[in-house]
């Protein structure tokens, strides 16, 4: 494996040069000593060339959407088209200060504006604030606001939320950090919320539902009306989890089919890159009642311009972020918006669930579906039929399939699908791309056949062998031990 | 259509596969009245060079620090960036990867995360740091609410020196879960000793301090963490600017048990102020009630050493409702900047970046305080980068005159609902001595007194 930085370092190299000191003063007569470290912390002392050498290094063991297809479901991983990046390193926008007076951000403001306004119309919610920068923090600003809005109402006495078993872990996590107990829903025979279960589990002290929709099977939640008439019926909120929103867009406005609160993900929907774990956008959309509640400020216009609307700060849940959350995130997605335009980002959906359900053709012969029929823009298949006649796991398939090229699905998730192996493809892959994959994972099956000991060595051409991610939990390794 | 590779040809062969005649057949679970009769209300689609060129029409509306002489900060910095930072994060294989999930394939990041921690931990002298989260105002959230989880007390001191816009964010993430906020007063820009001393009791189970704090001073924090460690299970929680820690003391060489910070002026542009990102580092035994993702050395099957996330029980997917946080990313390119940053930088350039600021910055401070009608709002005070000045009129009105003449003078403290004569000051080794004397002429020349 790869030195680390710390390994390279050689007393008096330097990688980066500052002009000449202007001044003499003396740091010592600037602050008082008491206040000043002893020693200089020990950061690596490398070259320039020694810093790019190591960090291509590194690059050069991840995998990455250039690569290869990267198939994780409810990741939504698609191409993040390169103009758009471009754009977004333009030195307007790189160099310009959170407090800089309005008049001066005018040009910024203005494309925030318009992506309120497009995200508004896309989600058909009434406003949107784009503040949240990732989905997690997204959830956390919808369930501050349903409390907000059920706090306005004195409903007190609401205290739960109900999330369905097949609901993302932040769900429930989200829930738990707003102050709220999580009752949990089943699913039914058709991979779908179960009508019976939530009508025994609403009362008066229903704050609100969420789900995700398509839900993390890759299904239509087809009863919505019904699961909206008997959550309004008792005064909660809907909240949907927008990761799955890709399948939806031009088809399906979820403010206008019964959900109240609902998050975008940027990184998703919106090609928006991943970074590796983020930095994300999680803006989030609201119905008329509840815009009082949207974190502050919103991007406003008036006669002399665009300007910071702190206008509703008295009802509002506040902040999530210290200033107006990743603006170059959301430029990102400002740009795809108005690249695609309506026809576009209908195709967009179109195109990913034609993706999804053609790689679940090809592969429903040879590994198991526990729910059938059409999926959305991605579906979840099974190890049982390879657990059960080979032995061979569905994380022994994902780790072979990194020798093949690709990326693994998302895995044991979700929950409610034992070895489950959830596969969205994205729109952006070719028909050849998803003909490939297939092929390794028909080759992968007949591999489970007739040579299962293979499966639990993979993977064996990548840049480690397989990581022992107990021992990582054992033998607590969080931070090199530089030496010197 | 942009990004979409595949042709009409491709689509209706596909269909076919499927064994449908049309996409509609697909979607025929979702009930007909709930779809979309009229197409979105959008702008008609741009080619690339059509949005190039919109851009270009709306980057003439913002005035760049560029083409401005700027002295911004109250959180975001402008601080020198060498070029190869953007070199390496811009590489496909760091921004286009996902979430380090299969370890096998995603080395790459996860060392470079490892990286990152071992640097958090040196600058800040503690021993466990984690990958980051949003921004240093949800990491000083998230670090009250691990106090929470460490003794069960769910009542937090916070000076009132701390950045206003943190306090904002501290209070959406804490009220849910009943935390009880209670601001300890300042006196001479400072936290005052006397007020956290009154202010402490049993029921406290963490305080926190910013230092230097939201006005650039950097508070007494032996004497501080005294006061709030006579109480054994009060944890004292520090935020921290990291470029100071180049030459201030290290949080954990006086005994903090958490520190945070915001991370940006560490190789991150400024954006605008998003993307930030918060770094998060305590004491080794508190590892277990961490929030966020921790990338922990390991071996491989063959012995070989190599790199995982580490930790995951305390995590949304598998603690779920319990979790210790509801987070499920970091701000990990971000985080890419700041490693290959200080790995550039090193130990002599980070601490020539801070010491030519504080150089700079106090070389400022001695002019301005000499011009008649102005001066410093706490002239024995010490101070790093940053520093608050009275002025003789509302910092309203300095601000904008001074732009007329191409700066940005600094940060009207009343945005913040402080004192409305107060403007905050922030310079960074960028600065040269004839920008601060440019400064300077143009307030010498507005005669305000």
């Amino acid at each position: 494996m790869s030195k680390t930085i710390f390994e390279h370092s050689v007393a008096g190299r330097r990688g980066a040069t500052l002009p000449q000191r202007e001044l003499d003063s003396k740091i010592q007569d600037l602050i008082s000593p008491e206040y000043l470290r002893e020693a200089a912390p020990r950061l690596p002392q490398v070259s320039e060339m020694d810093v790019m050498r190591h960090y291509i290094k590194l690059s050069h063991q991840n995998h990455f959407i250039e690569k290869g297809l990267y198939p994780l479901g409810s990741c939504t991983m698609k191409y993040n088209p390169k103009s758009h990046e471009a754009l977004a390193r333009h030195s307007c926008f790189n160099n310009i200060h959170p407090c800089q007076p309005e008049s001066t951000l005018q040009g910024s403001l203005e494309m925030l504006y318009e992506l309120q306004k497009d995200l508004a119309e896309i989600s058909g919610m009434s406003q949107v604030t784009l503040q949240p920068v990732a989905g997690a923090q997204g959830e956390f600003t919808g369930i501050k606001i349903i409390a907000a809005y059920h706090q306005a109402k004195g409903n007190h006495h609401k205290t739960r939320i109900i999330v369905p078993d097949s609901a993302h872990g932040t769900n429930p996590a989200t829930c738990s950090l707003v102050g709220y107990d999580v009752v949990e829903l089943r699913s039914n025979a058709r991979g779908r919320c179960d009508l019976e279960h939530l009508k025994s589990i609403v009362d008066e002290n229903t704050a609100g539902f969420m789900l995700t929709n398509p839900n993390t099977l890759g299904l239509f939640e087809d009863q919505i009306e019904e699961i909206a008439a008997i959550i309004h019926g008792v005064d909660g909120l809907i909240y949907m989890d927008g990761a799955n929103l890709n399948a939806l867009l031009g088809i399906v406005q979820p403010g206008k089919i019964g959900f109240d609160v609902l998050h975008f993900n940027l990184h998703k929907t919106f090609a928006t890159p991943h970074g590796g774990g983020g930095p994300g956008g999680g803006p989030v959309g609201v119905v008329e009642k509840l815009v009082p509640y949207l974190p502050v400020p919103l991007i406003g216009k008036n006669e002399e311009g665009y300007f910071f609307d702190y206008g509703h700060a008295g009802s509002s849940i506040g902040k999530v972020h210290t200033f107006y959350g990743n603006f170059a995130v959301l430029l990102r997605a400002y740009f795809y918006i108005k690249m695609l335009g309506a026809e576009g980002l209908r195709r967009i959906s179109e195109n990913a669930v034609i993706n999804a359900n053609y790689l679940m053709a090809l592969l429903r012969e040879h590994y198991h579906i526990q729910y059938a029929g059409p999926c959305m823009h991605e579906f979840v298949a099974d190890s049982l039929w390879q657990k059960k006649e080979h032995g061979v796991s569905t994380l022994d398939i994902a780790k072979r399939l990194l020798d093949k090229g690709f990326h693994a699905p998302t895995i044991y998730f979700p929950l409610i699908v034992p070895e489950a192996m959830m596969i969205e493809p994205t729109e952006t892959e070719s028909k050849e791309s998803l003909d490939a994959f297939a092929a390794a994972m028909l080759e992968i099956a007949q591999e489970c056949r007739e040579n299962p000991e293979l499966l639990h060595e993979a993977p064996l051409t990548t840049p480690v062998r397989r990581v022992d991610d107990v021992r990582a939990v054992k033998v607590l390794d969080v931070a090199f031990p530089i030496e010197d | 259509m942009p990004y979409i590779s595949n042709t009409d040809a491709e689509r209706r062969q596909m269909l076919d596969r499927i064994g449908v005649g049309s996409f509609e057949e697909l979607i025929a679970a979702i009930p007909k009245k709930l779809r979309l009769q009229e197409p979105l209300n959008l702008d008609a689609p741009l080619s690339e060079l059509e949005l190039a060129r919109r851009i270009q029409e709306r980057t003439c509306g913002n005035v760049c620090t560029q083409k401005a002489n700027s002295f911004l900060g109250a959180g975001v910095y402008d601080h020198f960036i060498p070029a190869a930072v953007d070199t390496i994060v811009s590489r496909p294989e760091f921004f286009t990867a996902y979430t380090p999930y299969q370890a096998e394939v995603s080395q790459g990041t996860l060392q470079f995360i490892y990286e990152y921690q071992t640097m958090i931990c040196e600058l800040t002298g503690m021993s466990i740091a984690n990958a980051s989260m949003y921004d240093g105002a949800s990491a000083a959230a998230e670090a009250i609410l691990m106090a929470v989880r460490r003794n069960g007390l769910k009542k937090a001191v916070l000076s009132a020196s701390l950045h206003p816009e943190y306090l904002k964010v501290i209070k959406a993430y804490t009220e849910g879960i009943g935390v009880e906020l209670v601001l300890c007063e300042t006196a001479a820009g400072l936290t005052s000793a006397e007020d956290l001393s009154a202010k402490m009791d049993d029921s406290v189970g963490s305080v926190l301090i910013q230092t230097p704090n939201f006005w650039g001073n950097i508070e007494p924090m032996r004497e501080l963490e005294e006061l709030v460690h006579k109480y054994p299970k009060a944890l004292l929680i520090v935020a921290v600017d990291p470029i100071s820690l180049a030459i201030l003391k290290a949080p954990g060489s006086y005994n903090a048990d958490i520190v945070v910070g915001e991370g940006q002026a560490l190789g991150n542009s400024m954006y605008m102020g998003g993307p930030l990102f918060g770094f998060f580092a305590s004491k080794l035994d508190m590892a277990r009630a961490m929030p966020g993702r921790i990338v922990g050395g390991t071996l491989d099957k063959e012995g070989k050493r190599a790199y995982a996330l580490t930790l995951q029980a305390r995590e949304q997917h598998i603690r779920r409702a319990k979790a210790t946080s509801n987070i499920c990313s970091n701000q990990s390119l971000c985080t890419l900047a700041a490693t290959v940053y200080l790995s550039l930088m090193g130990r002599e350039g980070l601490a020539e970046a801070a010491t030519q600021s504080t150089q700079l910055a106090h070389n400022l401070a001695g002019k301005i305080a000499a011009l008649p009608g102005f001066s410093l709002a706490w002239p024995d005070t010490p101070f790093f980068k940053e520093f608050a000045v009275i002025c003789p009129v509302p910092a309203q009105q300095v601000i904008a005159d001074m732009l007329d003449h191409g700066i940005y003078a600094g940060v009207n403290l009343a945005s913040f609902g402080q004192n409305e004569k107060r403007l905050l000051i922030a310079v960074t080794e960028k600065k040269t001595v004839a920008q601060i004397d440019e400064y300077v002429e143009a307030l010498r020349e507005m005669h305000y007194e």
